[in-house]
C-alpha cells in the first residue's frame, strides 16, 4: 500500500504551489515527493540550498541532516538504502571526489531501497576550484546519470531517478549545474508518495564487498548498465524532436541538460535528440536517430562525454570542434558554434559601448573575523597554506596572505609536507576554517602530531559554514533543522589528538592574537591557535556603531587600507600625495580592527 | 515597450552584493508569473555575496528557453550601482533597450590599491551624461539620495522599480501589490512613495540625467605627483626591534643578517613616514623632495 503524506508546508489547501522555484527548490521538492526518508549533504555552492529546502518539509516525513563531509553524507544515505527506505545525498561536483570511494563500491553492491546522489557541477567556475564534469564520474563508477534542463525537469527527473534506482538496483546520479540550480521558474508539483519500507536486506554476499563478492558483482554491473541504457532511451525522459524545414534530413542535434535550452533558443527548427542523460547510452537507439541525418552535431557543456561515446560506436559526429570544452555555455556561445558549423548567419553581438569595466573581485566582509588573522600572518611573514572557505579571499590584494590552496582540508597536510621538505626558512602556518576542519582537517592534524611536524595550525572558528551562506555544523551545536545537539569542543578535541600547544584567541584583539601567533610559531612541534569570533553575516548579521576617521589626524599611510575592508575607502583629502581614508557608516559594523592598527590614532568611534 | 519582438522580454538587473539585486528580480519574476507569463529568473550567487558583482536575468513571455539573456538583447538594464551598469551595458539591445541606473558609486577596496603618488581610485571614468548620449532611452538617477530623502536608503531599489515600471506593461497597482508582499511591513509606506518617485522621475522623457548626482566616490586633484623619496637608516642606532618591519604598510623593510633594518623593496616605498615616526631609536629618516613644481 502506498501512503500519501500530509501536504508540504508550501502547499495550501488543494491547490499545488507552482513556484517560482529555483532548480534546487525543485530538486528538494522531488526528493520529498519521491518519499525519501533519509537525506544528507555537506554544503557546497551551487548545491547548498537543496538540503536547506529538503529540511523545510516535515520532520515526520523525512530525516534531513548536514554531514561533516560528502562521504559521510553518501554513506549515511547508503545506510538508509540498506535499511530499506529511499535515501538521498546532495553535493557539489568536487564533493563527489570526496564521496567517490563509497560510490565506487556501492555501485557494485547496488541498492536495496532507491538511492539518488545529486551532484551540482559548476561550469564556468563561478564558485569552485575547478570545473570537473560529473558525467565522467558516472561512467567511471558505472552509475547512470540523468540531467534535467529546467526547474520542472529538476523535480520530475529527481522523482524518476528513484524508480530507476529501484528497478535496476543501482545508485543513480542526478546532475545539475549552477545555472539550473540558481534559475527560478514555474514548477508544477505533486503529492508525496511513500513506498512501503523494505526493511533491512539480510544478504551479506551482496552487501559485504569482499573480493569474492565483488568479482561476482562486476559482470552484474556491466549487464545492468546495458539494460539501463535501453530503459533510458525508451523511457519518458528521452525526447526525439524531428523537424522538417531546410535542415530536415540534413542535420540532427544530440544534446541534454542546459545545453538543450540553448539549442532551442538559437536553433528553433532543428531536429533534436534530447538525452535523458549522458551515461549509459544505447547504441541501437542512438543510431535510430543518427541514421536519419547527414550531419550529427553534439552540443554538451564541458567534457565531450557523449561525443566520445558516439565516436567509439563509430558514428561520425561533430562536437568540440564547434563548441568549447571550457566554461559555461550561453546562447551566444551555442550560437557561435552553429555559425562555425555553417548553419546560422553570423550575428554581431558587440554592443555600442567600448568600455573597460572596473574590477570588483569579491572581498572579505566589513568586520570579517578572518581579516585581522591574515593581517597578523602578513606581519609574521609566514608561509601560509590556505584552505577552502571565505578566507581563501585573503590571497587577493591588498592582504596577499595565502600561498597555497588545493582542496577541502588540504592545508594542514600541505604544511606538514612543506615542513618535512626542510627548505623553508619562514614559519609554516596552515589556516583552516571550522567547517573545513571538521570536513577533512582532523586526519591531517593527527598526521602532523604523529610525525612531529614543526607547523602551526591556525583554526579560524567563525562558528558557521560561511562561504556557502551560513550553514550549521557539528561545531555550532545546532542541527540542519535548528535543534540543539552536541557541540564539538575544539580545544579538547585537538588536545586529545596529542597537540601540546593550543591557545584560543579573539581575532578582534589584534595585539594578543599576534602575540599568541608569535609564541605558537616559536614552539617546536605542532601548535594550534584557535581564533574564536563569529561570522558577521551568519547566523545573525552583526552591526555595531560605525567608526570614523579624523581627517585632520590621518596621514594617509594606508595601513588600514591593507585590510581590504569594504567599509574603508579613499576620501577627498590628500596627505603628501596619497588619499586619506574615510569609513562608510552603512557598511562599517564596528569591529575596531582598523582603529587598532592605525599608527596615528585617527580612527575612533 | 517601444517595439516588441516575438521572443521573450528581457530585463537584466545588476548591482553589488548586498544591494538587493535578487530581491528586485524576485519582485519582477513574481509580477510576470502573476500575469500568466512563463518566467525564468537566473542568478549566480556564492562568491558574489562578498562585495562582488551580482547579476540576475529575468526573461518572460509565452515561452522562454534560455534562462540567460543573449548579449545585446536586454530590453531593459536596471543597475543598482554605476560601475555595474557600465559592466553590463553591452547586454542591452542597442536599438530598443532602455538603460536605468542608480548613479551611486560603491568604490571597492580593490580600486584603491595603487599607492603611487597622486594615484586616484580606479573607478570607471564614464559619467552619466556621456553614457546617456549614446543610449536610445535611459535614466541615470540618484535613486539612493531619493530614497535617503524619504528616510530609508534601502528603498533605492524600489525607486528604480518605479522607473522600470514605465518600460513594462504592468499596471501600477499590480506592481505595488507585489512590492508590498516583499518588503517588511513597517517600510511599506516608504516603498510605495519610493516607487511613485521613481516612476514620476522617469516620466520626464526618454532620457534624463540627474545633474546633482552625488554618489559616494573619489575624485580630486593632487599636487604632489612628482616627489623623490629617500629612506635612510642609521645602522648604529638600530637595535633590530622589528617595529618598522611589522608596521610598514607596504612591507618594504626587513631585518638583514645582522638584524638591522633595511629597505629591500625601494620601489614599493611610498614615503609615508610610518617607520620614521614609529622607530623608538630615531634610526630612520625619510626625505620627500619635490622634483618638479606642483602643476598650476
Amino acid at each position: 500500500m502506498n501512503k500519501a503524506s500530509a501536504v508540504a508546508p508550501q502547499d495550501t489547501a488543494d491547490k499545488p504551489v507552482t513556484g517560482p522555484f529555483t532548480g534546487n527548490e525543485a530538486i528538494a521538492r522531488g526528493v520529498w515527493e519521491a518519499g525519501v526518508k533519509v537525506a544528507a549533504a555537506y554544503p557546497g555552492t551551487p548545491s547548498t540550498e537543496i538540503m536547506e529546502n529538503v529540511a523545510k518539509y516535515p520532520a515526520e516525513d523525512l530525516h534531513a541532516q548536514w554531514s561533516t563531509n560528502e562521504k559521510t553524507a553518501l554513506d549515511t544515505a547508503i545506510g538508509g538504502s540498506f535499511a530499506g527506505v529511499r535515501s538521498f545525498a546532495a553535493m557539489k561536483h568536487v564533493g563527489m571526489n570526496v564521496a567517490s570511494d563509497a560510490l565506487m563500491s556501492f555501485s557494485y553492491i547496488g541498492v536495496n531501497a532507491g538511492l539518488v546522489v545529486l551532484v551540482c557541477d559548476d561550469p564556468g567556475i563561478h564558485s569552485s576550484q575547478n570545473e570537473q564534469d560529473t558525467r565522467v564520474f558516472a561512467g567511471f563508477a558505472q552509475v547512470p546519470v540523468i540531467e534535467p534542463s529546467d526547474g520542472q525537469e529538476a523535480l520530475d527527473f529527481t522523482k524518476y531517478a528513484f524508480d530507476l534506482s529501484e528497478k535496476f538496483e543501482t545508485p543513480v546520479i542526478v546532475r545539475a549545474t549552477t545555472r539550473l540550480s540558481h534559475t527560478r521558474s514555474e514548477v508544477k508539483v505533486g503529492a508525496r508518495v511513500e513506498p512501503d519500507d523494505k526493511g533491512f536486506d539480510e544478504n551479506p554476499s551482496k552487501n559485504v564487498m569482499v573480493p569474492m563478492n565483488a568479482r561476482r558483482q562486476h559482470p552484474v554491473v556491466l549487464k545492468r548498465t546495458d539494460d539501463i541504457a535501453v530503459e533510458l532511451a525508451e523511457g519518458p525522459l528521452t525526447q526525439v524532436e524531428i523537424r522538417g524545414g531546410k535542415l530536415g534530413g540534413k542535420v540532427g542535434v544530440i544534446t541534454m541538460a542546459m545545453s538543450y535550452v540553448y539549442v532551442k533558443e538559437v536553433m528553433g527548427d532543428v531536429s533534436v535528440l534530447k538525452l535523458a542523460g549522458s551515461y549509459p547510452l544505447s547504441e541501437s537507439h542512438i543510431r535510430k536517430f543518427t541514421d536519419q541525418f547527414e550531419r550529427i552535431i553534439v552540443v554538451e557543456e564541458l567534457e565531450p562525454v557523449v561525443e566520445n561515446a558516439l565516436k567509439i560506436m563509430g558514428i561520425a559526429v561533430e562536437g568540440k570542434s564547434l563548441f568549447p570544452r571550457i566554461g559555461e555555455f550561453s546562447p551566444e556561445i551555442v550560437r557561435e558554434g552553429f555559425v562555425k558549423a555553417g548553419l546560422l548567419e553570423e550575428k554581431k553581438h558587440k554592443g555600442a559601448f567600448d568600455l573597460a569595466p572596473m574590477a570588483r573581485p569579491p572581498v572579505l566582509c566589513s568586520g570579517c573575523p578572518h581579516t585581522s588573522c591574515y593581517m597578523a600572518l602578513r606581519a609574521l611573514d609566514a608561509r601560509v597554506a590556505g584552505d577552502i572557505g571565505c578566507y581563501t579571499l585573503a590571497v587577493a590584494q591588498p592582504l596577499e596572505a595565502i600561498d597555497t590552496c588545493v582542496s577541502m582540508g588540504s592545508s594542514i597536510a600541505n604544511a606538514v609536507g612543506m615542513a618535512k621538505a626542510g627548505t623553508e626558512t619562514k614559519p609554516i602556518i596552515a589556516t583552516i576554517g571550522d567547517s573545513t576542519f571538521l570536513h577533512s582537517g582532523i586526519p591531517p592534524l593527527i598526521d602532523a602530531v604523529y610525525n612531529n611536524a614543526n607547523i602551526t595550525v591556525f583554526l579560524l572558528d567563525n562558528h558557521i559554514t560561511a562561504m556557502t551562506g551560513g550553514q550549521e555544523h557539528p561545531g555550532t551545536g545546532i542541527t540542519l533543522r535548528g535543534e540543539k545537539t552536541a557541540k564539538v569542543d575544539y580545544t579538547q578535541l585537538i588536545k586529545a589528538l596529542g597537540v601540546e600547544w593550543v591557545e584560543t584567541v579573539d581575532s578582534y584583539d589584534m595585539a594578543s592574537m599576534y602575540q599568541s601567533l608569535r609564541e605558537a610559531v616559536e614552539f617546536k612541534g605542532v601548535s594550534v591557535v584557535i581564533s574564536d569570533r563569529p561570522c558577521v553575516l551568519d547566523p545573525v548579521k552583526i552591526k555595531g556603531q560605525a567608526f570614523t576617521v579624523d581627517q585632520e589626524k590621518c596621514v594617509a599611510c594606508q595601513s588600514c587600507m591593507n585590510l581590504g575592508c569594504p567599509a574603508l575607502t579613499w576620501s577627498e583629502g590628500w596627505y603628501e600625495g596619497r588619499h586619506k581614508v574615510e569609513i562608510d557608516p552603512q557598511s562599517c559594523m564596528g569591529c575596531s580592527i582598523c582603529a587598532q592598527i592605525c599608527p596615528t590614532d585617527s580612527i575612533a568611534l | 515597450m517601444a517595439e516588441k519582438k516575438n521572443g521573450p522580454t528581457n530585463v537584466l538587473i545588476v548591482g553589488v552584493g548586498g544591494q538587493g539585486v535578487i530581491m528586485v528580480s524576485k519582485v519582477l519574476a513574481m509580477l510576470c508569473q502573476n500575469h500568466g507569463y512563463e518566467v525564468k529568473q537566473s542568478e549566480v550567487h556564492g562568491m558574489a555575496k562578498r562585495g562582488g558583482g551580482v547579476f540576475s536575468h529575468v526573461r518572460f513571455g509565452s515561452s522562454v528557453w534560455s534562462p540567460t539573456i543573449p548579449v545585446g538583447e536586454a530590453d531593459v538594464l536596471v543597475a543598482l550601482e554605476w560601475a555595474e551598469a557600465l559592466r553590463w551595458i553591452n547586454y542591452m539591445n542597442p536599438q530598443t533597450g532602455t538603460f536605468i541606473a542608480d548613479t551611486q558609486k560603491i568604490v571597492p577596496p580593490f580600486a584603491c590599491r595603487v599607492r603611487d603618488r597622486g594615484a586616484d581610485a580606479m573607478y570607471s571614468e564614464e559619467t552619466p551624461a556621456e553614457i546617456m548620449e549614446n543610449v536610445r532611452a535611459g535614466y541615470a538617477m540618484d535613486a539612493t539620495s531619493i530614497a535617503e530623502d524619504l528616510g530609508n536608503l534601502k528603498a533605492a531599489n524600489t525607486v528604480l522599480l518605479g522607473a522600470l515600471s514605465n518600460s513594462l506593461e504592468f499596471s501600477v497597482d499590480a506592481w505595488l501589490e507585489v512590492i508590498r508582499s516583499f518588503v517588511p511591513p513597517k517600510s511599506i509606506d516608504i516603498n510605495m512613495e519610493a516607487f511613485a518617485k521613481g516612476r514620476e522621475w522617469a516620466q520626464a522623457g526618454p532620457k534624463r540625467v540627474d545633474e546633482n548626482a552625488k554618489g559616494r566616490g573619489v575624485s580630486g586633484r593632487d599636487l604632489h605627483k612628482q616627489v623623490e623619496t629617500k629612506l635612510e637608516i642609521t645602522e648604529e642606532w638600530c637595535k633590530g626591534c622589528d617595529i618598522c618591519v611589522k608596521m610598514c604598510p607596504e612591507r618594504c623593510l626587513r631585518l638583514n643578517d645582522q638584524l638591522i633594518s633595511e629597505l629591500h623593496k625601494p620601489d614599493a616605498c611610498t614615503g609615508c613616514r610610518m617607520c620614521e615616526w614609529l622607530c623608538p631609536d630615531f634610526a630612520i629618516k625619510i626625505t620627500n623632495t619635490p622634483i618638479m613644481e606642483p602643476a598650476e
